[in-house]
């Protein structure tokens, strides 16, 4: 916080803007700008024989979006669902898609020499969605490639993975 | 690059223009009386041309432009009787209009048309407009009589209206014109006749001018909007009961609030209603090149041209009905003699009408042909071994025709039979929530009814239960519904799987075991079944409960997400929640395919 504060007075922002929020106990970062908005978790309508993570579907304002628990993809945390529960409405590619996250942090901004590559990790979150890593105040931010995911055939979301 | 984007703006006006203009010019030709032509028409087809040729040549397309030239030309001499008015005149100019219509085409990235085309169509026009009876004989040899349209184009010679403009690029936005109920603007000269619902008459040049274009996506923004209305008005509705008893003024409110919201609804939907005509305009085309090419005479008759549907509904349903159209011609009609011989006259009448049946659009396709002959189509079921009911009613093998892969036609011919069934038709119809019937007397014809909604948007259906989940069934598919006897329920290989009802065994389908939900009772004689009438044929649904009948607003799920299996779409209930509606035969196919059951089968 004390260095996007610094920055801020300083008046430079040439870096990225990510949105953090946590999984378990990792914390994660998208880019900002695919996010539409923030909304607490509702009830959702199942969705027949499709995988558990795939939470249902919900009304936004009259449209049909499907609601992803991204704990349960990753197995990360428990799946529970509280009054704080939280669900990221993403805009991709002209889809509209929600996530469920333990709960959402602080939108962070990031130069591009503040990103390092991700060393291989585990087969959970594939690498390829990873876009690198960043610290922050001694914690360390995996910022993820959401589109890429989201747009990966073993999401489920799209048509080819039907 | 701006100067650019305008100029494609203006390009897109003109390429919906042109279309217009060359769509009423089909029209008008092909209403013409040629003995007596009506000299409005004739001016009205003047017009077109001259529109045509006049903003081509100011966008830049000097090659229309140097059609349409000669084309004015030859009109100008019939308009001014300098000229007789034959059906050779009428001729070249419908292939001069196809060939401007390719051309439109290749300006929208579609195949260039051939040049030598071009030219040899301008001389034909030339020919005829010197009306040099020494050239004449020779002229009607090199008249291209169906020149080489490319394929995407064809679909806009129909098309009066540019909704349907789907060009080879979709880059011209689609519009639908609404007409505004203003007075018309009497000091206006008259426009040239555009794609309204009876060119010619003075009613047509008054719509246009008091009709604006509006792109389809504002239209559709507005009723997904009203949409969201009508539920937030239902909620208010909901939460509020309690308070009414003591607050009468709160009452009277949200009632006004009620009406006012249905009635902003409805006439939000009626926005994106057009007339058939739209559509059956392209009809008489195709008869007349058909019966030319088949050497017969037939007269085709719309009515109820001005019947509304929702565009969506328009759009889908001009592939089932062109093939109808077709199979009416091909088939459907005698060749001459043979009609004299059955002491009919020697033209056939193929009658094209939509009228309102409560609460649908019926649109209905009669022949005077010979009809479906009732031992051809049950040796035909024998041949392809398709399930034939015992002792069946006419109605049972008229029913056959729609059978898949079943086919009357004894040899495939370039004008029906292109491998595009009944089935194709009739499954098509069926997405749009619609059904289709076919009576037929042999010897003297057949008569289609097909049976569509109003609009794609809103649908009737029943809501059911199953465990914790409300699902929608469309009300078009169910027959009836009733708790079964337990004795009723035959099980085959310790399966349930058949329902006796009404002297029929029915395949019983559980939604629960379809969708793998945990159902409130497995025991059919403990829940309902509803009887469903689908294309492969019919079935008993088991479900929960029945928890009442209500009209649903159509949602897409796969605009985010991908068709499921056995689900067609998605609905808000008057809660906000979503709950998804049933694609009936899908889940009937679904069910029939379950392992435990194929296995007993």
């Amino acid at each position: 916080m004390d260095r996007l504060l610094k920055r801020e007075a300083g008046g430079v922002h040439t870096g990225q803007e990510f949105l953090t929020f946590t999984l378990g106990d990792e914390e994660y970062g998208i880019d900002i700008l695919k996010v539409q908005e923030i909304r607490g978790y509702e009830r959702v309508t199942h969705i027949v024989n499709a995988p558990a993570f795939i939470k249902g579907v919900i009304n936004l304002r009259g449209t049909i979006v499907p609601i992803v628990d991204l704990r349960l993809k990753f197995h990360l945390g428990s799946a529970e669902y509280t009054p704080f529960t939280v669900v990221i409405i993403l805009n991709l590619l002209e889809r509209v898609v929600g996530v469920v996250v333990d709960s959402v942090s602080d939108v962070i901004e990031l130069e591009a020499e503040e990103i390092r590559e991700a060393p291989a990790l585990s087969a959970d979150l594939d690498t390829r969605f990873i876009r690198g890593l960043a610290t922050l105040n001694e914690r360390m931010v995996i910022l993820m490639d959401i589109e890429g995911l989201m747009s990966s055939p073993d999401m489920a979301l799209s048509v080819d993975a039907a | 690059m701006s100067f650019d984007m305008d100029m494609s703006e203006f390009h897109a006006v003109f390429f919906e223009e042109a279309a217009e203009h060359l769509g009423s010019l089909e029209h008008l030709l092909l209403e013409l009386n040629i003995e007596a032509p009506d000299p409005e028409a004739l001016n009205a087809i003047f017009r077109a041309a001259h529109s045509i040729k006049g903003s081509a040549s100011t966008f830049g397309f000097p090659d229309m432009a140097h059609v349409t030239h000669d084309l004015e030309n030859l009109l100008d001499r019939v308009r001014k009787h300098e000229m007789q008015l034959t059906d050779r005149v009428v001729d070249v100019t419908l292939a001069a209009r196809d060939i401007l219509l390719a051309q439109l085409a290749a300006h929208q990235g579609g195949q260039p048309v051939p040049e030598s085309q071009v030219e040899q169509m301008i001389s034909t026009i030339r020919e005829v407009a010197a009306d040099d009876p020494a050239h004449l004989s020779a002229a009607a040899m090199s008249v291209p009589a169906s020149p080489e349209v490319p394929a995407a184009a064809v679909g806009q010679t129909v098309m009066p209206i540019p909704v349907f403009g789907t060009g080879p690029r979709e880059e011209a936005p689609e519009t639908i014109a609404v007409p505004v109920p203003v007075a018309p603007a009497p000091a206006s000269p008259p426009l040239p006749v555009a794609g309204a619902v009876n060119p010619g008459a003075k009613g047509a040049n008054l719509s246009e001018s008091t009709s604006i274009r509006v792109s389809i996506e504002r239209v559709d923004q507005l009723i997904n909007l009203v949409g969201e209305l009508v539920i937030t008005q239902s909620m208010l509705a909901q939460t509020a009961q309690v308070e009414l008893l003591d607050n009468e003024r709160l009452y009277e409110r949200l009632q006004q609030l009620e009406r006012n919201t249905r009635e902003l609804q409805e006439s939000v939907m009626s926005i994106r209603m057009l007339p058939v005509s739209s559509v059956f305009s392209r009809f008489p085309r195709l008869v007349r090149d058909l019966a030319g090419k088949l050497g017969k005479q037939i007269e085709l008759r719309t009515f109820g041209e001005a019947t509304e549907l929702d565009r969506g509904v328009i759009e889908k349903i001009t592939d089932p009905l062109t093939h109808l159209i077709r199979n009416s011609v091909d088939h459907g009609i005698e060749l001459e003699r043979e009609r004299l011989a059955a002491g009919k006259s020697a033209k056939g009448t193929i009658t094209l009408s939509a009228f309102h049946q409560g609460g649908s659009v019926v649109i209905q396709i009669e022949d005077d042909g010979r009809g479906l002959s009732r031992d051809k189509l049950l040796a035909k079921a024998r041949e392809k071994q398709v399930h034939v009911p015992e002792n069946p009613t006419d109605q049972d093998v008229w029913n056959l025709i729609f059978a898949p892969g079943f086919s009357t036609a004894e040899a495939v011919t370039d004008i029906s039979g292109r491998g595009v069934g009944m089935d194709v038709v009739r499954r098509n119809i069926e997405h749009l929530g619609g059904r289709v019937e076919l009576t037929s007397h042999t010897g003297k014809g057949t008569i289609i009814s097909i049976r569509l909604p109003l609009t794609l948007a809103i649908m009737d259906g029943m809501s059911v239960g199953i465990g914790d989940q409300t699902y929608i069934v469309p009300l078009t598919a169910i027959i009836e519904s009733l708790r079964p006897l337990p004795e009723d329920v035959k099980s085959v290989s310790g399966q349930e799987r058949l329902v006796f009802v009404r002297g029929e065994y029915l395949p019983l389908v559980a939604l629960h075991d379809v969708f793998s939900l945990t159902p409130k009772t497995s025991r059919p004689d403990e829940g309902i079944l509803i009887i469903v009438d689908t294309e492969s044929g019919r079935a008993a649904l088991f479900v929960d409960e029945l928890l009442g009948q209500r009209q649903v607003v159509i949602k897409s799920l796969e605009s985010n997400y991908h068709k499921v299996p056995g689900i067609s779409a998605a609905t808000i209930m008057g809660d906000g929640s979503v709950s998804m509606i049933l694609d009936v035969s899908e889940v009937v196919r679904l069910g029939k395919r379950r392992p435990g059951l194929a296995a007993a089968s």
